[in-house]
């Protein structure tokens, strides 16, 4: 179920430069599933569009719903100006969210990459014990002490300064890591590479998309991916990521 | 209060529609928007054969508006009659269907189509999308193309015929007295702006296909004055887009001549603005003691 709502903002931190970790009181959490997301609506009229922002935990007793985003321009650098209080404009939940009864009994592997990262969190809370590896640009490894909760956390960094240097498949050979199905979520550069690592291995891999959107509700066509079968809504080869998505099975997309 | 208007001899309930391409065929917002409360409904635009639309990005947000180029990916006209037109006909709405096609007969092929389906009440015919390479904007920017198309479509046609005029023309008027004279029975306007936004830090263009359709409320006044202008040039009546965002803004394009309204990219910010201007219409018509909507219709001075 989808509905747009103005809600109210409980807390708001920088954790790392540039990203801020949110904590919104909503009762849309009673929808909401790892992998999902909201779009969260700029006040400023010159900034229009909403913004798609992955769910990164969901706290259903305390109706609070957090998201950790990156500032990237005039609309979340506005979201990054709420504090406590103040109410905040959002259309929830949207997607249809990491299939986590896929990993059941199964040895899991959680990825995320940079601003990836934070859909992975509420993931791993359900998944359990699954092993995580996070990639990061640099030292600021956010999120990382909220995953070690849930599983065993392997870090990769770009410039070396923590963890193994390089990125999560770099991690993975290092760690001599294995798994039978994995769950990702980052830049396409990393979803490319973990889609080609799966069909190599032969395990199932579920990756997270992006792509830039207008509607977030199936409707103006705008964030398609190709995908290998012909789509259900367009019966062409080109799925909706808002709704469709964002979560695929690797197999299914051609990024 | 009567807030009915007739085009083409079609009676809509309200003057309150949907713009082309921003509300899919209802589906998607009907979590949102009780459609049995609109005007009509104009769906997506459908072509013959499925059209796989542009590669991505295909949208960019701008200042006060957003660009698109979508390029009309549908599923053609045989999924559309099983799945869209069945779901439309459970809502007391009425259906304008947007035709998109590549050649005239592309289009023809649809028009025929369509007139086996009673629940269409009107054609609105797509001459003016900027996004895609053949067909649609190559007859809607000459006003002989348009003639011709016009015509051979009326040819055809068992409902009301409505062209979809672009603003990227350097007199609209001339385009809107070709569709009248070559028998359109209404003309809808504007379809996007062409623009172009390019990103500084990779130096590179937003949108895959470089160019795109520029809407949202920063194009409204254009939207207005073109709306008011061919209202002046022609006798059929006119669907007024292009910004729409509230009751307000509605208004003043009935005001500059329009019968009817579509409200367009402000859906995808507020999935609400089509029942916010439905009621704040009749809102208006109660603080001005209006009692016809149709007594706006043109009403500036």
């Amino acid at each position: 179920m989808k509905q747009k709502q103005t809600a109210r903002v409980i807390s708001q931190q920088e954790i790392a430069p540039g990203i801020y970790d949110m904590w919104i009181a909503t009762d849309l959490v009673d929808f909401a599933k790892a992998g999902q997301f909201i779009c969260v609506y700029p006040k400023d009229k010159s900034t229009l569009l909403p913004r798609p922002i992955s769910i990164c935990e969901v706290d259903v007793a305390q109706k609070a719903l957090r998201i950790v985003y990156r500032v990237a321009g005039a609309g979340t650098k506005e979201f990054s100006s709420y504090v406590a209080g103040d109410s905040i404009d959002i259309m929830g939940t949207i997607g249809n969210g990491f299939p986590v009864e896929e990993g059941i009994g199964k040895k899991v592997l959680l990825m995320g990459g940079g601003i990836g990262v934070p859909p992975i969190l509420e993931l791993a809370k359900q998944m359990k014990q699954a092993q995580v590896v996070v990639g990061y640009r640099d030292s600021n490894l956010f999120l990382k002490e909220d995953l070690a909760k849930y599983g065993e956390v392997y870090v990769a960094c770009e410039d070396g300064s923590a963890g193994v240097k390089g990125n999560v498949m770099d991690a993975i050979a290092q760690e001599c890591l294995e798994a039978d199905v994995i769950y990702a979520c980052g830049p396409m550069p990393m979803l490319r590479a973990i889609k080609k690592y799966a069909e190599e291995k032969g395990i199932k891999a579920y990756i997270s998309l992006e792509e830039r959107m207008a509607c977030g509700v199936g409707a103006c066509l705008g964030c398609v991916v190709k995908t290998k079968e012909i789509d259900h809504h367009s019966h062409v080869h080109n799925a909706r990521i808002c709704t469709d998505g964002p979560v695929y099975d690797a197999e299914t997309v051609e990024i | 209060m009567n807030t009915q208007v007739t085009l083409a001899g079609v009676t809509f309930k309200n003057p309150v529609m949907t713009a082309s391409g921003t509300f899919g065929s209802g589906m998607e917002y009907s979590e949102f928007v009780d459609l049995n409360r609109l005007g009509a409904v104009v769906t997506k635009g459908v072509a013959n054969v499925p059209w796989p639309g542009n590669p991505t990005p295909r949208v960019a947000e701008v200042y006060g508006g957003m660009l698109n180029a979508i390029g009309l990916q549908n599923p053609g006209i045989d999924v559309f009659m099983e799945r869209d037109i069945p779901f439309l006909k459970q809502y007391d709405t009425k259906i304008i269907v947007n035709v998109c096609g590549k050649t005239v007969e592309d289009y023809v092929d649809v028009v025929e189509r369509l007139g086996d389906e009673p629940a269409v009440s009107m054609l609105e015919i797509n001459v003016s999308c900027p996004n895609v390479k053949e067909g649609a904007i190559a007859f809607g920017q000459k006003a002989d193309a348009l003639y011709n198309i016009t015509q051979e479509i009326k040819k055809h046609a068992k409902q009301p015929v409505i062209m979809k005029l672009s603003p990227n023309v350097t007199d609209i008027t001339e385009m809107a007295r070709a569709a009248e004279a070559a028998g359109a029975d209404a003309l809808s306007l504007i379809n996007t702006i062409t623009g172009m936004k390019i990103d500084v830090h990779k130096r590179k263009f937003v949108i895959a296909n470089k160019t795109g359709g520029m809407s949202g409320p920063a194009i409204k006044p254009v939207a207005v004055r073109m709306v008011y202008q061919t209202a002046q040039a022609v006798k059929i009546p006119i669907i007024g887009m292009g910004g729409i965002a509230t009751a307000e803004d509605a208004i003043e394009f009935l005001l500059a001549g329009a019968s009817a309204i579509s409200v367009g990219a402000m859906n995808f910010v507020n999935p609400y603005a089509t029942m916010e201007i439905e009621a704040g219409i009749r809102a208006y018509m109660e603080q001005y003691k209006i009692e016809n909507v149709t007594d706006l219709i043109g009403a500036v001075s």
